[in-house]
């Protein structure tokens, strides 16, 4: 009987509940691309689902530092679940209205493609397979994230091509263990993996020496160092050997569902380069002098009836948790422990990427 | 002679009457030094053994027991322990004191603890009597009744869904009843079809007409709500419930003349065997999905609670395979030349002998199947390792705590895997009528 409960024990290391920030890994992609074209025609109206249902179903990680966990009360909080909310709001009105479903790496599309959730929010890396094979869609980019890598400063690395020889612990079985080694490859140096499986296990490690180098998702390595007990010890390399735009993705197959998605993460952004906030919000939905205001606040057009939602869906995702700037600020901004600065998930205005086209 | 006789007559010979009293044995052959000579430093070899165990203990002392006492019990979250703490070594014990619930129930709902702690207490109630055989055998009517209780407090709804689940079984086994003088096999067939029918058909309507009259209700909590170290404990307790009687009827077919139940047991327990757990959950976790027509609702705590009874069914029946094979072959013969049947003979005379040979490999298995119910957290299930690994040890508060809340789920298996096996060591000894 031993033997029996041995023989699996082995096999489950291999599958990470959660493959922390990078999220890269595709597992039984053949049977998530069968049930993609199965799940395309099950469910082409998705709006009236979640309207008729009165709750937004939404796909989110089983816990992430500073993106998705649970406080004392057993509340979601996160800078994914605050998307979730987002769209809730927009759609229903009510940014408590989600039902959450906590995906791991390994099965996050399937749900998705089997019409459990809506849509997901769990920091996924946008990859060409996954948009095109998977038959996903993504609605576009909410954090703008890199692989890079942390050592001890008592080390005196200063760059990341100072590392050959080096152990490094990585999560087995995700593209950061491809990204990794393709970097050392081009670089010529060697390097002795250490796998692990989940962002706590890989600060116990990091922490008791076994490995010089730690390398993930920068947010990641940030969230990381930030709880040690002293963070000033290690310090994170200046390279960022990969992109990661993450971001929240629907069914293929179902444009107008994933309009409403990519539009209230627009709505988001552009109303921080706007200047609206959760503070000034009620004051401006009163009508204000810029069009582009008015016109994302309801008072002026009828943006909200194209997407089938109504006047102040806007309006309403906005006030559900503030612009994408306090969201992130709340989150997982310089104000919090885990203290990312914006760089490239600052406003195009500001030298970053976030670019929300006109609300036209 | 006669100074002699005198003599003799004054000096008395000396005869003595008590006995000395005994002396106490050498320092080094009693009491505690030589419980030490005996035990500890017997020869050069076990002493050096005794020296080197000795320092690791301490060694262990003295690196857990400051973790330990000066661990922090109140605090807000990681850097405010190590605040408190000032760079001495000590646990953040906060983190347990803050998130228990969590840890115990998951995301259930906080008002209806009381309900789930009903349920666990009324539990033991309803494990005495099938655990000790003192107690009065009514009791067993409050076993019989307790899965549906628990269920109704646990998920909530209609009480009357938890009575017509009851009732179907009742239907099933009174047809049973009816048929039995005919052929055991075929009333219990008759019997299965029954409750089904009377499920499939009968229970939705009588569910809705006796809720609109008499309500009975409680507010439903959803499975996924569930979490925490309740689903490992519901999880185990109700695996191990009903594996052991289909482990019984898998082993008994694989003795069996009958090729083709001979045939489906051998392909059933080899192919259990064969497949890791974590695969069968995969398959009750996502897989499952495709099969079933589109839309059904399948709870995912019932397809995991069939797939872990599966899965330990097939290693009970290997294990009471073992005992039935143990049985000298004199009592089955035995058994056949009383005239009883083979349900006679198996209930009678075989069973109670091979059961009580297979009692440790059986309760291995159960506290391996508890221990695995862990393994539903890889398929984000919120157990109690689910809860650490996930939203716990994820929020920005506590992330980098980690030993103490491991060592909590660790204190709480324990505590319960020991309970188990003490148990089976108390069955093993009050069952010993031979072979000693």
């Amino acid at each position: 009987m031993k033997t029996g409960t041995a023989r699996c024990r082995p096999g489950s290391t291999k599958w990470t509940i959660r493959g922390n920030e990078d999220m890269k890994k595709t597992v039984l992609l053949g049977a998530v691309a069968a049930a993609g074209l199965a799940g395309a025609a099950a469910s082409a109206q998705t709006l009236a689902a979640v309207q008729d249902r009165g709750a937004l179903n939404c796909g989110i990680s089983t816990g992430l530092v500073g993106f998705a966990s649970q406080d004392s009360n057993g509340e979601w909080q996160g800078f994914d679940v605050a998307v979730c909310r987002a769209v809730a709001a927009a759609v229903l009105g009510d940014p408590s209205a989600v039902n959450f479903t906590p995906t791991t790496n390994q099965v996050r599309f399937e749900v998705l493609n089997s019409g459990d959730i809506d849509m997901l929010a769990r920091n996924t890396t946008w990859t060409f397979s996954r948009d095109v094979d998977l038959k996903l869609e993504f609605a576009g980019i909410n954090y703008y994230d890199g692989q890079g890598f942390m050592v001890p400063a008592a080390l005196a690395v200063t760059s990341a091509l100072e590392l050959d020889t080096a152990t490094v612990c990585i999560q087995a079985g995700t593209t950061t263990e491809l990204n990794l080694a393709d970097f050392f490859r081009v670089n010529g140096m060697t390097y002795q993996p250490v796998p692990i499986t989940t962002a706590s296990e890989a600060q116990q490690q990091y922490l008791a020496g076994t490995c010089d180098v730690y390398t993930t998702d920068a947010s990641g390595l940030a969230a990381t160092r930030a709880a040690f007990e002293d963070p000033s010890a290690h310090v994170i390399l200046p390279e960022i050997i990969s992109k990661e735009p993450l971001g929240p993705l629907v069914r293929h197959g179902d444009n107008e569902w994933g309009d409403v998605v990519r539009w209230t993460l627009n709505a988001l952004i552009a109303a921080e380069e706007l200047g609206v906030t959760s503070a000034n919000i009620d004051e401006l939905a009163q009508g204000t002098d810029n069009p582009e205001i008015n016109r994302l606040l309801g008072t002026e057009g009828s943006l909200g009836a194209m997407l089938g939602l109504s006047d102040d869906w806007a309006l309403n995702a906005i006030k559900a948790g503030g612009n994408y700037g306090e969201i992130f600020e709340r989150h997982i901004g310089t104000s919090t422990p885990i203290g990312l600065s914006r760089g490239l998930n600052a406003q195009w205005t500001e030298g970053g990427l976030l670019y929300a086209p006109p609300f036209r | 002679m006669s100074t002699a006789s005198k003599s003799s007559a004054r000096i008395k010979p000396f005869v003595r009457h008590d006995p000395l009293p005994a002396k106490a044995p050498p320092m080094a052959q009693s009491g505690i030094a030589r419980w030490l000579r005996e035990n500890l430093f017997s020869s050069p070899g076990n002493t050096v053994m005794t020296l080197v165990a000795g320092y690791a203990l301490v060694w262990l002392a003295m690196q857990i027991g400051p973790w330990l006492l000066n661990g922090v019990w109140s605090a807000d979250s990681i850097r405010d322990c190590r605040e408190q703490l000032e760079g001495a070594t000590g646990g953040c014990f906060a983190v347990i004191a803050e998130r228990w619930p969590q840890l115990l129930f998951g995301n259930y709902p906080s008002e209806h603890y009381g309900r789930a702690g009903i349920a666990f207490i009324m539990l033991f109630v309803a494990l005495a009597p099938l655990l000790f055989i003192e107690l009065p055998r009514k009791m067993l009517w409050f076993t019989g009744l307790f899965p549906f209780i628990a269920y109704w407090l646990i998920w909530g709804g209609s009480l009357w869904v938890s009575v017509m689940a009851l009732a179907g079984l009742v239907a099933g086994a009174m047809v049973y009843k009816r048929l039995e003088w005919r052929s055991a096999a075929g009333a219990l067939a008759a019997g299965i079809v029954t409750a089904f029918v009377f499920w499939m058909f009968l229970s939705g309507p009588l569910v809705a007409g006796l809720s609109a009259v008499v309500p009975l209700q409680l507010a439903p909590v959803e499975s996924g709500e569930i979490g925490g170290f309740m689903i490992n404990f519901i999880l185990g307790t109700t695996c191990i419930a009903l594996s052991l009687p289909l482990g019984i009827a898998l082993a008994l077919g694989r003795q069996s003349n009958l090729p083709i139940i001979k045939g489906i047991c051998v392909l059933f327990i080899e192919f259990i065997r064969g497949v890791p757990l974590i695969t069968l959950l995969f398959v009750a976790s996502v897989m499952l999905a495709y099969f079933l027509p589109p839309g059904t609702n399948f709870d995912l705590i019932l397809r995991v609670i069939i797939m872990i009874t599966l899965f330990a069914a097939a290693y009970m029946a290997e294990a009471i395979r073992g005992g039935l094979a143990a049985l000298p072959k004199g009592q089955y013969e035995a058994a056949n030349s009383l005239g009883l049947d083979y349900w006679q003979s198996m209930r009678l005379i075989i069973l109670p002998q091979a059961l009580k040979i297979s009692i440790p490999s059986i309760v291995n298995i159960a506290i391996g199947l508890f221990k695995d119910t862990t393994l539903v957290s890889i398929i984000s299930m919120f157990d109690m390792l689910g809860m650490i690994k996930g939203p716990i040890l994820s929020s920005t508060d506590w992330f980098g705590v980690y030993w103490e809340l491991y060592a909590f789920a660790g204190l709480l298996f324990f505590v319960f895997t020991y309970g188990i096996s003490q148990y089976s060591q108390y069955l093993e000894r009050k069952l010993a009528t031979d072979h000693r």
